[in-house]
């Protein structure tokens, strides 16, 4: 260990954590500056070319445009036919591999041995500088801990408890839509309700419920990361104001509980209350890691399914018809609908041993990516994958929760929210039309929408 | 031919007759048995074909793998004689064999 090292680690357990942040971006600026780091550059929009006009050692997946340009089907379907298992050598964000398969996907997910999700889960990288830890980068057994000590908080039985609560709050939001007129769904429904169940989890201040919201898709969305559109200065900004508000946060329920307060049901209370993590605060990194990675899995994923579904429906109305004919098929539509949308379209792993998947032998250290938005329209895997069905036999089999030990954690919740979205849209509307075409984000790794206008009749 | 018998959570039995060679996971499936969500369909890796295996059946099914086990250790409702259906190959060996469902699977 250097001596810089040793005396940032030292310094971990006493300055404090914005501070930390902050000096991490100076250090991080100072190496741009002095060109240690080459700064990566920016994402310039260009029309993404025609599939069939490229050969098919340059097709480039982790172009952050596939989605944004509503063009992806075809490149996946193409890999999938011609070359399940596919090598790009010379992306931005270095040689890596492609699984779009079904079952190999599946394979892959389910070998965590074979397959190390350590450093990161993402196509790209952090800055070092910002290297943070959470549990969904980390290998069992210290996975496998830090989980534990969190994942009671989404557990079906207390969802039961909060069925309630989310019900109430999905009312308050769309008793308030406009009828009749326009507006950007995105913002009015998908954020906001997930903003609100965010806040409610980490009992963090409902007023400022927005920032969490901000705080997810700048942890989400770095150009070096994901192909997002985030610069780097933000990013470091955004971490250092949510270690600030989340540190706070933490003293608070500590002295609570310390004058004799019972221990609230919430995120941050379980994590002090488990002899795993009563500490993490003096981690700064795994601190941060963990609530970013709990912020962002319940942010993008739940709000971009609730756009999608609307907008599945409007491609498909046949299945509006077959909905309000029989409410009973929201449960099958909701599993449906995650799988139509796959809100994360991919998870990264690193190969510990040389492997053989599917004919192709991928080396100790390479890259591999599991694209779900591609195994979940995986024709040999699903019947008529392109279709949206909301009665589906065997919705439930999608890949969009991942499977084997890294298993989406909040996939009850995700489902109980959507349930109780659509149950409660039905009751309200009669018709739920798309207006134009939505935007899409910028990014390789959110699937998800930027804006898509929406008009909503009442139910007669 | 035995019968496995299935008891959901709130207590409602289910007899069903033994299809040796076959999981007990696919058995509940195609009986219509409800509580199995078998996400990943047989594979090991959602934990969502949990049951609690009581009387002979502990003895019988034989212990989980290492993997089967980790993925256990994710589900709140876990008991010592928690299994996956899907990794039970059912024998006649099995009959009058008690498979409990848990309130939810994970």
């Amino acid at each position: 260990m250097n001596i810089v090292n040793l005396v940032a680690k030292q310094s971990a357990a006493i300055v404090p954590m914005p501070l930390q942040v902050k000096a991490a971006h100076l250090l991080y600026k100072t190496k741009v500056k002095l060109g240690v780091y080459t700064e990566f550059p920016e994402f310039v929009e260009a029309p993404v070319p025609d599939v069939s006009t490229l050969a098919i050692e340059d097709i480039d997946v982790s172009n952050p445009f596939l989605f944004k340009q509503g063009c992806w089907e075809p490149y996946f379907k193409r890999l999938r036919d011609e070359c399940p298992v596919h090598f790009q050598k010379n992306s931005l964000f270095g040689p890596f591999w492609s699984i779009t398969r079904y079952e190999d996907v599946m394979f892959v997910d389910k070998n965590h041995e074979l397959f190390s999700s350590e450093p990161f889960i993402v196509i790209g990288q952090a800055p070092k500088e910002l290297s943070v830890e959470m549990f969904i980068a980390m290998d069992p057994p210290k996975h496998d801990v830090q989980r534990q000590a969190v994942q009671g908080v989404v557990a079906p039985q207390n969802l039961k408890e909060m069925e309630g609560l989310i019900r109430s709050r999905a009312q308050e939001v769309l008793d308030n839509l406009p009828l009749d007129k326009p507006f950007n769904w995105v913002d009015e429904v998908s954020v906001e309700l997930t903003a609100r169940m965010l806040a409610t989890l980490l009992d963090f201040p409902y007023e400022e419920r927005q920032k969490l919201v901000y705080w997810s898709d700048l942890a989400g969305g770095g150009a070096q990361s994901t192909g997002g559109s985030n610069d780097m200065d933000e990013l470091f900004k955004g971490m250092g104001e949510m270690a600030k508000d989340f540190s706070l946060l933490w003293r608070k329920k500590e002295a609570e509980t310390a004058a004799g307060k019972k221990p609230g049901f919430d995120l941050i209370s379980m994590l002090q209350n488990n002899d795993a993590t009563k500490n993490l605060i003096n981690t700064p990194m795994e601190f941060l890691g963990n609530l970013a990675l709990l912020i962002v899995g319940g942010n993008d994923t739940t709000r971009n399914s609730m756009s999608g579904g609307v907008l599945a429906l409007n491609k498909f109305p046949d299945e509006f018809a077959k909905l309000k004919a029989n409410p009973s098929l929201i449960p099958n539509m909701v599993s449906e609908i995650i799988r139509w949308q796959t809100p994360l379209a991919h998870m990264r792993r690193v190969a510990t041993q040389d492997v053989e998947v599917n004919g192709q032998t991928i080396k100790k250290g390479d890259k591999v990516v599991m694209w779900y938005a591609s195994a979940n329209r995986d024709e040999r895997a699903i019947d008529q994958p392109d279709q949206f069905i909301i009665d589906r036999k065997g919705a439930r089999n999608h890949l969009s929760f991942g499977f084997g030990v890294h298993r989406c954690m909040g996939n009850r919740l995700a489902e109980l929210q959507l349930r109780i979205l659509w149950e409660e849209l039905l009751a309200r509307f009669d018709s739920i039309e798309v207006i134009g075409e939505p935007e899409y984000v910028q990014s390789n790794f959110v699937k998800g929408y930027s804006k898509m206008m929406v008009k909503l009749t009442a139910k007669q | 031919m035995g019968n496995i018998t299935f008891v959901e959570h709130d207590g409602t039995e289910h007899a069903v007759e033994i299809e040796p060679g076959k999981s007990l996971m696919d058995l509940a499936l195609d009986n219509g048995i409800p509580g199995i969500d078998a996400d990943c369909g047989g594979e090991c890796a959602c934990g969502t074909c949990h049951v609690i295996v009581e009387g002979n059946g502990v003895s019988i099914t034989g212990s989980a793998s290492d993997a089967e086990l980790q993925m256990l250790d994710l589900t709140p409702e876990r008991a010592d004689s928690s299994r996956l259906a899907c990794q039970i190959v059912i024998s006649d060996a099995m009959d009058g064999m008690i498979a409990r469902l848990p309130e939810f699977q994970m």
